[in-house]
């Protein structure tokens, strides 16, 4: 198995999220102060650590959603790591509880990043890429929840589309070859179907059931190469 | 107020535990080719959800047509020009603002 990459090359690749990460932290900053006071969003950024399912979670409880309702949403923006989960685990290393430490830094950026398009993922730089973002997230909403009336929107400087925008460099990267392209689009194609009504999360979980493409592609490579064997062995 | 940090304190249990489960299960053996055949596909999978929800998802209900598609569609022609990744999101950010400054 290839080696993981040095950490300080993951913090290198994870630098160009600083900004967007910084601003998605302002934002929620800004908008959880008025809900969850000055102290609570800033703590919830440093041991949640998750952006999707703080913001739906916040979405509840502006809405005046309890704690259940709000724990609800979230968790099904937190479905996704378990595919993603399933994916990076056998690249980490060490016992149980040093394995455990590492999934800590799964976040969608690192991720995807770390991902080296052959079905390996590069814990080295899964790690580094987690770290900027990390401070920049909990130091953004720190930056909201203090600045939350002077800063009136966050939205005007554009940097929210820094996220998609990031994650299409990285695409481009990575759907190339007839299996991932196909991967790629029924991943897009699911979620976009389910986007209209279905609860926030559940179309980018769904969307991983296009990984199971991969199954498929092997079998037909197993048989290929059964039957090759087979009048290999005849002739 | 309590409602906010019993909140918290189940979504860091229960966000860290959706992260380790995985990992978890599978343990210290070495990815079969069958595994591997998959694992290669989740991130193209969920980097063209990420691309759709990220530009049109409407605060996480429903979808909506906005400046961030404009972004996006100037990202997308960044990229076929080959431009490094810090100038693809400039210019994703860049044109959103303007869009937005305009609209």
């Amino acid at each position: 198995m290839q080696k993981p990459s040095d950490i300080r090359e993951g913090v290198r690749k994870g630098l160009p999220l600083v900004l967007p990460t910084l601003a998605g932290g302002i934002s929620f900053g800004v908008l959880a102060q008025p809900v969850m006071g000055s102290i609570a969003p800033v703590v919830m950024s440093l041991v949640v650590f998750s952006g999707a399912a703080q913001f739906a979670a916040l979405t509840v409880l502006t809405a005046g959603g309890g704690a259940l309702a709000a724990i609800a949403a979230a968790m099904l923006m937190n479905g996704r790591w378990l595919p993603m989960g399933l994916a990076i685990g056998p690249f980490l290393s060490g016992g149980r509880v040093r394995r455990a430490a590492q999934s800590l830094a799964l976040v969608d950026a690192s991720f995807a990043l770390s991902s080296r398009g052959d079905g390996t993922y590069d814990r080295g730089i899964l790690i580094g890429a987690t770290l900027p973002q990390a401070a920049a997230w909990t130091g953004g909403t720190l930056i909201g929840v203090l600045s939350s009336s002077a800063i009136a929107d966050p939205g005007a400087l554009g940097l929210d589309a820094m996220f998609p925008a990031f994650f299409a460099v990285l695409l481009a990267g990575e759907a190339r070859g007839k299996l991932p392209l196909t991967a790629a689009a029924l991943g897009a194609l699911i979620a976009l179907a389910l986007m209209p009504f279905a609860p926030p999360g559940v179309p980018v979980l769904a969307a991983s059931v296009a990984a199971l493409l991969g199954l498929r592609s092997h079998r037909a490579k197993a048989v290929a190469s059964h039957r090759e064997l087979a009048t290999g062995q005849a002739s | 107020m309590s409602a906010v940090w019993l909140t918290i304190a189940v979504l860091t249990v229960g966000t860290f535990g959706m992260k380790i489960l995985g990992p978890l299960v599978l343990g210290e053996r070495p990815p079969g080719e069958r595994m591997l055949a998959m694992t290669g596909l989740v991130a193209p999978a969920l980097l063209a959800a990420f691309v759709l929800y990220e530009t049109f998802s409407a605060n996480g209900h429903g979808i909506t047509l906005d400046a961030r598609a404009a972004g996006l569609g100037a990202a997308i022609v960044a990229i076929l020009l080959r431009a490094p990744m810090i100038v693809v999101v400039l210019v994703a950010a860049a044109v959103t603002a303007g869009v937005r400054a305009f609209s």
